[in-house]
């Protein structure tokens, strides 16, 4: 079980991004992070994976436990190691080596033999076409399909929790269909998910839990029925109205209207 | 060196001439692929052209010097014949060139991660200054001979006839660019191309950058060393090492910016093209209106003539971008 408390981050000495941000992933489930443009959603992942290093981030304040062992303070190849691998944001592919060559990158800290061959074989059966197309250069492949190749390439580590960063982004509606039914597939298969997304309804109808942030704070989170009912949700997130038809621009005075987050 | 082929040159026609300008091309090709297989893996690893690769170079081929000829440690130690005891000093001498570049790369280079590149390459100069500052001390006035088992020998066959150390240049060569080319395809050959693509998404997979960085500069380190020595015996150089070394490896800058900087394939066939074109143009363009030391410029015109039809290179990869 992955356990954030009180995570405070702060980029180049200055700016604060996180202001104390605390979510649990239990072993096993789906567990989606919503929010939108600069909420701090990919901040929080870099803090998971140490990866805020690259970007002069900081942690200041809080914890990041993984198993009950303190993983803050640790190198991104300790943490992938221990057990969580992460997707990154806008796929991150090795665009000039072949997609056999990225997933060798991705069982890089899996120096057993065996347990390679078993996550290549799992990769294979979920995405075939990665399969078809083993000696193709990366960079040539299609959206959806780097999306794919980014996901296994993960999965190689065979890790027990898969962070996902906007996986849905930029694809079109039958690939982030197709996406989902992955992510739930990963996870009948044990790997817990923490999904990070914008397109709120593809996460909220596979999670088990929610969280919403903005401003570097979680506003609200629960049960992921109970989020899609809500009236703020609903309307900043699905861009419904209270009873669901479409509402004119004309009246909609966003900056006018509080938000209350009521859980 | 230059001595040599006007010597040869002289004494030379018809076949002979053209068997020796291939036969010395082609040794002289060898120690130019070696230098530029090390700037390649160091720049394919880092991004970063090392700019202290002759110094390295340099440093290689003294401590050669140092542990063969002054100390014979630890071939000495070890018995056999001469030549082994030599090869084994050598050997560890190589060795321990690549341990100078693991503490260069932790020392200044490590530092450096993640900022501009351009700043690297600054301090890469830097580096090169201060090593041959140093180098140069310990070589001093002192001619400094390697004391190889080659010696002055030469190998003859038909119109062939090649120094023992061109022999086991070439040899040398080939046995290193196998290693290189298994090492890519190896786990942290993988590794090493991914980190040279996308640090950050590297960094994801688990994979230590530094830890890349630091086998980059090392096998860089041991290669350069390898071309030092085989750059400071006969029929290269009559005095062993000397403050010349240092700037013997710039001379395999065309070979890699011909072969494209980042490429195993260009860095050999690049190092071999420009060996044979000076060697060529120290046998047959030697019409007086050249001038002196023209096959010195016949690299950078060869480089330049590439350039022009292929601006990533022979090999280079071009950048991949789906649109």
């Amino acid at each position: 079980m992955l356990e954030v408390a009180n995570l405070e981050v702060v980029y180049n000495d200055v700016v604060l991004v996180l202001r104390g941000i605390s979510l649990q992933v239990p072993d096993g489930e789906i567990v989606a992070l919503l929010g939108a443009n600069g909420a701090g959603k990919t901040t929080t992942l870099r803090a998971i994976g140490g990866l805020l290093d690259v970007h002069e981030g900081d942690i200041t304040k809080g914890s990041v436990t993984w198993n009950g062992e303190r993983i803050d303070k640790k190198e991104p190849a300790e943490i992938v190691r221990a057990g969580i691998t992460q997707v990154l944001e806008g796929r991150r592919i090795f665009g000039e080596m072949n997609v056999e060559d990225n997933l060798r990158t991705g069982a890089f800290t899996n120096r057993n033999k065996s347990s390679v061959d078993t996550a290549y074989t799992r990769v294979m059966d979920l995405f075939p076409v990665l399969g078809e197309r083993r000696k193709a250069v990366a960079g040539y492949l299609s959206g959806g399909e780097q999306q794919m190749l980014a996901i296994g390439r993960a999965l190689m580590a065979d890790p027990k929790l898969l962070i996902l960063d906007e996986p849905s982004l930029g694809l079109a509606p039958k690939l982030v269909q197709q996406i989902k039914d992955i992510i739930v597939d990963i996870n009948k298969q044990g790997t817990a998910v923490l999904l990070i997304e914008q397109n709120a309804t593809m996460a909220l109808s596979i999670a088990n839990h929610g969280y919403i942030m903005e401003n570097g704070k979680l506003v609200m989170d629960g049960d992921p029925k109970k989020l899609l009912e809500d009236e703020d949700v609903q309307e900043f997130y699905l861009g419904l109205h209270g009873s669901g038809e479409r509402k004119s621009f004309r009246d909609v005075k966003h900056y006018k209207r509080r938000k209350r987050w009521l859980s | 060196m230059s001595l040599l082929i006007l010597a040869q040159a002289a004494a030379d026609s018809g076949v002979d001439k053209f068997v020796g300008a291939i036969t010395n091309g082609l040794s002289l090709g060898a120690i130019y692929a070696l230098l530029a297989l090390g700037f390649v893996i160091i720049f394919k690893a880092t991004q970063v052209i090392s700019f202290a690769h002759g110094a390295v170079a340099a440093l290689g081929a003294y401590l050669v010097a140092y542990f063969a000829t002054v100390l014979n440690f630890p071939g000495g130690a070890l018995g056999g014949p001469a030549w082994l005891q030599w090869t084994v000093s050598a050997v560890f001498a190589v060795l321990a060139t690549a341990v100078v570049g693991l503490v260069l790369e932790r020392v200044a280079i490590r530092p450096m991660i993640g900022e501009p590149i351009f700043s690297i390459a600054m301090v890469t100069i830097g580096l090169d200054i201060v090593i041959r500052t140093i180098t140069n001390d310990f070589i001093s006035t002192d001619p400094r001979p390697l004391g190889d088992p080659f010696g002055t020998n030469i190998w003859e066959a038909g119109p062939i006839s090649m120094a023992y150390s061109e022999v086991a240049t070439i040899i040398v060569t080939i046995v290193l660019v196998l290693a290189i080319a298994w090492f890519f395809r190896s786990r942290i050959g993988v590794a090493m191309r991914a980190t040279a693509f996308d640090q950050e998404a590297a960094m994801a997979q688990g994979i230590s950058v530094g830890r890349i960085f630091a086998i980059a500069w090392a096998i860089g380190a041991g290669l350069a060393a390898v071309a030092g020595i085989f750059s400071s015996v006969f029929p290269r150089a009559s005095q062993g090492v000397s403050a010349e070394t240092a700037f013997f490896a710039f001379r395999a800058f065309p070979a890699i910016i011909l072969g494209g900087l980042d490429s195993v394939p260009g860095a050999v066939v690049g190092g071999f093209v420009i060996g044979l074109a000076e060697s060529f143009a120290g046998k047959y363009m030697t019409w007086s209106g050249f001038g002196v030391g023209f096959s010195g410029i016949v690299p950078y015109l060869v480089m330049m003539l590439v350039l022009l039809v292929r601006p990533y290179g022979l090999f280079g990869t071009e950048e991949i971008r789906r649109v």
